[in-house]
């Protein structure tokens, strides 16, 4: 329990950050069209991909000869940066369609 | 100075997150909102390549981004759009099982020892790994299922939903035992969690089939989400927990919307629901009879009538029937017949499949109706065409209380003078019941696949 007491009171801003950003992602995707759904949920694919950042920093703190760390952190970033990159691209050619259209 | 520097790097990253989506949810802005996302998500990539420490690393960090962007771009640019849905899962899965190699080397870092941790450090790492497990497996068995590669139909033990039920709960306890007694945690259970993780998303997705796998895909997608928020919480990253409680959270809205269009309950849609009842359906007398219609015929009605509606469904993008459609289209509107398409919120594999199908074709926004649109047009119209469409277009839904998909808002195309329905064979579709509209006495079928159909009903069309 203390521990618990001591980790809120830490992490305090960061649970402040949290509630808003639950809120915030809630409140703009409430309002989109049906349309857009696929695209829109191809993006925040590619989004959540920034767990690539995870596996950068940790690959960073690795000794030069941990090499299970490194390997490890290495694929992580291999995996993240798939969902990123083809992520971003594919909701890109999803969109293109839309806008042919509307010329 | 760099510390600030990389901050401010990740808060314009976080910014351009949040504005991205918010203008994904506008079709005249989306594709800036995309492109916006991708910029911040480079700045945050180079603001941690450039956070002080670990230089000599760093041609593992750019190697393995080197390879996995290539891999990334490639599916993107060369897979077939209508193995989009697909693609978008298997994208997940991966984003997930990224994941799920971060929680589990840094828990293997505390069982080696390497640093002194809390038990909320524990906790957060054993979620990260759990919910991205789940999302990974998942997503991949999702995209198996997608591209028929294994089980094209739902996969369920005996009261599968309850054994879930127990897996989850089990895997709960198994999470508070270790956080309780951190000591326990040896490299071998270690791996038997992780296991059980990978086991459990699995059996979560086993049970749902064909027309819910968009609802499953969102959710999951929402996993990756907050599995990386928890990652971020570890690393104290700003920008991992804004990016994944912005999915998490906006895929858990996308989830209960898609659930809203099907008007069931995730918890009906998780549990397999359409298994579960429907035995009591008045639809079991099986000696009906079909009335098919000649191709001729039918290009003769169609060039002569008024209005004509078509209704897609996931058999036109099985078939890759959106040209001729749009070749079909613009021979009727050379004789001013009106042509619009009635989309179903679940038509096809994901909420605007259809839609993007048809785009990449070229058919114009506004020949795009929704649900609502549609049904108040039917009775002005004198052809509907239903490709490779069937729940959606049930009249069952409406008035037979017994049928497992009573209440679901469908497209009312019986209201129209005559429904065409071109299909492969009388195969139920995905709710794998009976389609009373079949039999109906406005209804004519036209068997056959539903390109080929298309194609022969354009020239068929153009001899007129």
């Amino acid at each position: 329990m203390d521990q618990l007491i001591a980790f809120f009171n830490e992490h305090l801003l960061m649970l402040y950050l949290l509630l808003f950003t639950i809120i915030l992602g809630f409140e703009i995707i409430a309002k989109v069209p049906t349309v857009l759904h696929t695209p829109l949920m191809s993006g925040a694919n590619a989004i959540s991909g920034v767990v690539i950042i995870g596996g950068i920093l940790l690959v960073k703190q690795a000794a030069a000869d941990d090499w299970l760390l490194l390997a490890g952190g290495s694929i992580a970033i291999v995996l993240g940066m798939i969902n990123v990159v083809g992520g971003f691209a594919v909701t890109d050619r999803m969109l293109d369609m839309f806008k042919k259209k509307k010329s | 100075m760099l510390g600030a520097v990389i901050n401010l790097a990740y808060l314009l990253g976080a910014l351009a997150f949040v504005l991205g989506l918010r203008r994904l949810s506008s079709p005249d802005t989306a594709k800036r909102g995309n492109r916006l996302a991708a910029i911040g998500m480079g700045i945050a990539i180079v603001a941690t390549l450039l956070t002080p420490g670990g230089n000599g690393t760093l041609i593992w960090i750019l190697s393995a981004m080197l390879i996995g962007a290539l891999i990334g771009w490639r599916a993107a640019t060369k897979v077939e759009m209508t193995a989009m849905p697909q693609l978008v899962s298997i994208f997940n899965g991966l984003g997930g099982a990224s994941a799920v190699v971060l929680g589990g080397l840094e828990l293997y870092r505390i069982v080696g020892g390497a640093q002194s941790v809390s038990t909320n450090e524990i906790l957060i790492l054993l979620l990260t790994l759990f919910i991205g497990g789940v999302a990974f497996t998942g997503s991949i068995l999702a995209y198996l299922k997608l591209d028929g590669k294994v089980w094209d139909e739902t996969i369920t033990l005996p009261r599968h939903s309850l054994i879930n039920g127990i897996f989850l709960l089990g895997l709960v306890a198994f999470m508070a035992y270790l956080c309780l007694f951190p000591a326990q945690l040896t490299t071998g259970v270690l791996v038997l969690f992780t296991v059980l993780t990978l086991i459990y998303g699995l059996s979560f997705v086993a049970p749902i089939g064909g027309a819910d796998m968009p609802v499953v895909i969102s959710l999951l997608n929402s996993f990756t989400g907050l599995s990386a928020a928890a990652a971020g919480l570890i690393y104290g990253n700003q920008i991992m927990l804004v990016g994944g409680i912005l999915v998490g959270a906006s895929g858990t809205i996308l989830t209960v919307l898609m659930c809203n269009a099907m008007n069931r309950s995730l918890f009906n849609v998780l549990i397999g629901g359409f298994s579960a009842s429907g035995g009591a359906s008045k639809t079991a007398s099986g000696d009906q009879n079909v009335i098919e219609v000649g191709l001729s015929d039918l290009a003769i009605q169609m060039y002569y009538s008024k209005k004509v509606m078509v209704v897609p469904g996931y058999g036109l993008a099985v078939a890759q029937a959106q040209k001729a459609c749009k070749e079909l289209d613009e021979l009727l509107e050379a004789n001013q017949v009106e042509v619009k398409y009635a989309i179903h919120p679940v038509a096809g594999r994901m909420p605007g499949h259809m839609n993007v199908l048809l785009a990449e074709v070229d058919i114009p926004y506004n020949k795009l109706l929704d649900l609502e649109e549609a049904n108040a047009e039917f009775k002005d119209t004198d052809v509907v065409i239903v490709v490779g469409a069937n729940d959606v277009v049930n009249p069952s839904a409406e008035d037979d209380p017994g049928s497992s998909i009573y209440g679901m808002p469908v497209l009312q195309v019986w209201n129209a003078k005559q429904v065409i329905v071109l299909k492969r064979s009388m195969r139920p579709g995905y709710a794998g019941i009976q389609n009373p509209l079949f039999f109906h006495e406005k209804t004519k079928m036209l068997f056959g696949d539903a390109k080929d159909s298309l194609q022969k009903l354009v020239s068929e069309v153009k001899n007129q």
